[in-house]
């Protein structure tokens, strides 16, 4: 039976990904970021998961807003690395498992969540960051992966419990497979930030610390989060933060926390929170 | 069922992407976001009035963008930052830059407001 070992929870800021091209990892202002995810890589090599199940928004890299899916789910071989506008990134592309993928969708749109089944889809740094931050990459990834897109960009947006629902969906979907599959989630996304207006760079590491203390230990506070009250406390953009519902909902209360960090540079709240199934 | 979003209380300093901003904004989101295509890149810097020539847009949307002025494209046109900001490669503006003009500011201005604004 495949089963879920463990969930992260980390910003997707595309300008990590840009300093990690360049190389810019050993820099003052950029190190606490890199050193941040050494322990969360070593978790991850001793973990051994199989399959990676990333929860990411994309920023008009494979979508735009002609048709916008609420949720997506990628059943594709491979997912090729996009152009967000400034060429793809120099990383290799993705391996998918699509008979995973298809069993996953098939649960969850049974289970009364309508995924939209992309079987062409290039990754962009809501995925890629995440990705390229935890694991080693060259010559290629060592771990397959399942993306799952949530419109968190063009209200309206799916609400934070239903996020968490669509978590604890996969969690059984997840379970309901009988291939003898080890599963990390990541809910990715935030923290705290605004893109837009004179409030652009607007950061509340008050709220990013107590969201980080309540994803691990109460994530149903979290639920009752409004898109309203996130957006006020936190910025426009912190709205990403409720795919990391995705990923707790996902989790059971048995766990122990492997990791947290937090460091907030320029305009976005850079969080981290590694959780490890007990059972 | 909460409500999700008091549209009664404005956000100050603060525009949310939604349906009205996304209908608004639909022209020059997919100007924008035809920069995701080198080929496109290439052509508007070869010709940038030829290349708007060859999209739908309007008179003020085509004034900001030969002003590099992204606070109109944004909170006037209905920009979506993440779209406006595929302009970057041909324009040579980044995000902060961006974000500066939006708070008014120079960009050395807003990079004092910053934690550590080495990891820019």
């Amino acid at each position: 039976m495949a089963k879920i070992v463990g969930g992260i929870g980390t910003s997707h800021v595309p300008s990590i990904g840009k300093a990690y091209d360049m190389g810019q990892q050993e820099e003052p202002d950029w190190k606490p970021v890199f050193d941040a995810y050494k322990p969360v890589q070593k978790w991850l090599a001793e973990l051994k998961p199989d399959v990676a199940i990333v929860v990411y928004n994309d920023h008009g890299s494979s979508m735009f807003f002609d048709k916008y899916p609420t949720f997506a789910i990628g059943a594709a071989e491979t997912y090729p690395i996009g152009d967000e506008g400034w060429g793809p990134r120099p990383l290799p592309d993705v391996p998918g498992n699509p008979d995973f993928s298809w069993h996953l969708a098939e649960e969850l749109v049974y289970n009364e969540f309508d995924m939209t089944i992309c079987q062409e889809l290039s990754v962009e740094h809501g995925f890629l960051v995440p990705m390229n931050l935890c694991f080693p990459h060259e010559p290629s990834w060592p771990v397959k992966t399942v993306p799952i897109a949530i419109n968190v960009i063009q209200h309206p947006l799916p609400t934070a419990t239903r996020c968490y629902k669509l978590g604890q969906a996969i969690r059984q979907a997840v379970e309901a497979c009988e291939d003898d599959l080890r599963v990390v989630i990541f809910g990715t996304g935030g923290m705290s930030h605004q893109l837009n207006g004179t409030r652009f760079g607007h950061l509340n590491t008050e709220f990013d610390n107590d969201f980080l203390d309540k994803i691990e230990s109460d994530p149903i506070a979290l639920t009752k989060l409004t898109h309203q009250d996130i957006m006020e406390d936190a910025g426009a953009e912190a709205v990403e933060l409720i795919m990391w519902l995705t990923m707790r909902g996902a989790l059971s209360d048995d766990l122990t926390r492997v990791h947290r960090n937090y460091y907030a540079p320029m305009t976005t709240g850079m969080g981290l929170i590694a959780l490890e199934e007990n059972a | 069922m909460a409500t999700q979003r008091d549209k009664s209380k404005t956000i100050p300093g603060t525009t949310i992407f939604d349906g009205a901003e996304s209908r608004k904004g639909y022209r020059i989101n997919k100007f924008a976001m035809s920069f995701t295509k080198s080929e496109n890149r290439e052509a508007f810097t070869a010709d940038e009035e030829a290349y708007m020539e060859s999209w739908d847009l309007s008179d003020p949307e085509r004034q900001f963008l030969r002003d590099r002025d992204y606070r109109g494209l944004i909170e006037e046109c209905g920009g979506n930052i993440y779209m406006i900001m595929k302009l970057g490669t041909c324009t040579g503006h980044g995000l902060y830059h961006v974000g500066a003009q939006l708070r008014g500011q120079t960009f050395e201005e807003f990079m004092e407001t910053r934690n550590a604004s080495g990891a820019r």
